[in-house]
């Protein structure tokens, strides 16, 4: 089951990377593909590191069930899996979501430029 | 004597509207903690996600006019923001004038138009409610003071997205054992245990509410507020404990539209973290605001108060 819900992680994230016109990265951050993907879809879109944390709660979920299965670890990967996916989803459809916490690059970009 | 004990008070404006019970709860506590709030004068807006989305260097003016009257003109040297995107924003404008020659360049010629003095970076230290309880009181002397232990109390802890992103902006955090984390913020977990409180496992502390487009595109932001209620039930929290006031109206707004529209129900409660710390230490809710929340948590603490 962890590896069915990673594997669902990871598309949401390969759907996020194609959507950029990108080919999703094959390689792995700290022994994940997710954080990697994470990581190739944030860049150059700081709002998209809304999701990093849930990224790396995907992953830290993942090695829980590694440890022992339980039912209520399992339940949360899903919904954090869940939650992922929700917000990739409307990222897609509306580009600004996630700006109002973690984008502070159009100043330092606008700075840079002049 | 922590230099938290006395701060200038910067409520911003949800705090007079939507989060009307958090800045009274955050006073009346403050009050029976000892802690001395000066609001700052004339405050202004903090240029939140309207200015800042279209003109950041603006959005820094109106932050630093804010700290520049706390240091120039009320000798203040910490200012305590309760409000995450306040907070947020106040953070960022120190970050971009100690950074970025434009914002500085934008803010002094803004600043001497307004006729007030130019705020310098560093004049001011910005810290969050949390930091205010957790600094300028302690767990020690907070689990001292309780009066109605929060024992038996399931909590999960909402930080949302602006306590701790971007990271840079925070260079305070993330500095190892005793500071706060960016990833894995703790500082309300902390406080809530020493009331007695049990935090619950939430994975989903930090994540995204959709917050900013809960007018432009409210079936998103309620969807993931649905996900992050349901999570924090799955995780058997009686409450949500909040430390913002857009997280808060967004957490209980979108509990409501998520059965109108969608047909989901949640039992979860919504209460700001200085209502429960304020019950514990013998405050009435009522005081508190509780009866204030759309989120009916009367019943909840009801056995605590």
């Amino acid at each position: 089951m962890r590896q069915d819900l990673l594997a669902q992680a990871e598309a949401v994230l390969e759907e996020w990377v194609r959507a950029r016109g990108e080919a999703p990265t094959a390689e792995a951050s700290e022994g994940f593909r997710l954080l990697a993907l994470h990581r190739q879809g944030a860049r150059g879109v700081p709002s998209f590191n809304a999701c990093r944390e849930t990224c790396r709660e995907i992953a830290y979920h993942y090695n829980l069930l590694n440890e022992k299965h339980d039912a209520r670890t399992e339940l949360m990967m899903k919904m954090l899996v869940q939650h992922l996916e929700l917000f990739v989803r409307g990222k897609l459809e509306v580009a600004g979501l996630g700006d109002f916490c973690c984008a502070s690059r159009p100043l330092r970009k606008e700075s840079e430029n002049a | 004597m922590s230099k938290y004990q006395r701060v200038a008070y910067y409520p911003g404006c949800a705090l007079e509207g939507t989060g009307h019970a958090y800045n009274q709860s955050t006073k009346v506590l403050g009050s029976a903690l000892g802690l001395k709030l000066d609001e700052v004068k004339n405050w202004n807006c903090c240029g939140a996600m309207e200015v800042k989305n279209i003109d950041p260097k603006v959005q820094t003016y109106l932050s630093s006019r804010v700290m520049s009257i706390a240091a120039n003109e009320m000798g203040a040297s910490v200012v305590m923001a309760p409000c995450n995107g306040c907070y947020h924003n106040l953070k960022k404008a120190e970050h971009d004038l100690a950074h970025d020659a434009g914002s500085r360049e934008v803010v002094e010629r803004i600043s001497k138009k307004a006729g007030h003095a130019t705020y310098q970076a560093g004049q001011v230290e910005t810290i969050h409610a949390l930091d205010w309880i957790k600094d300028g009181v302690g767990e020690d002397e907070l689990k001292r003071r309780v009066k109605n232990s929060l024992k038996g109390l399931k909590v999960a802890n909402y930080y949302g997205c602006m306590y701790t992103r971007p990271r840079h902006i925070f260079p305070e955090k993330d500095q190892g054992p005793g500071s706060e984390s960016t990833s894995k913020p703790h500082f309300m977990d902390d406080l809530l245990a020493a009331a007695g409180a049990e935090n619950v496992d939430f994975p989903l502390k930090t994540a995204c509410c959709g917050g900013a487009h809960t007018l432009s595109d409210s079936d998103t932001s309620t969807k993931l507020v649905l996900n992050i209620l349901r999570a924090a039930e799955a995780a058997g929290a009686d409450v949500i404990a909040t430390e913002c006031p857009t997280c808060h109206s967004g957490l209980e707004m979108h509990q409501v539209r998520a059965e109108k529209v969608l047909g989901q129900k949640t039992r979860v409660k919504m209460l700001y973290f200085t209502q429960l710390l304020g019950i514990a230490l013998g405050l009435s809710p009522r005081k508190l605001g509780v009866h204030e929340n759309v989120s009916d948590g009367m019943e909840v603490m009801k056995k605590f108060a």
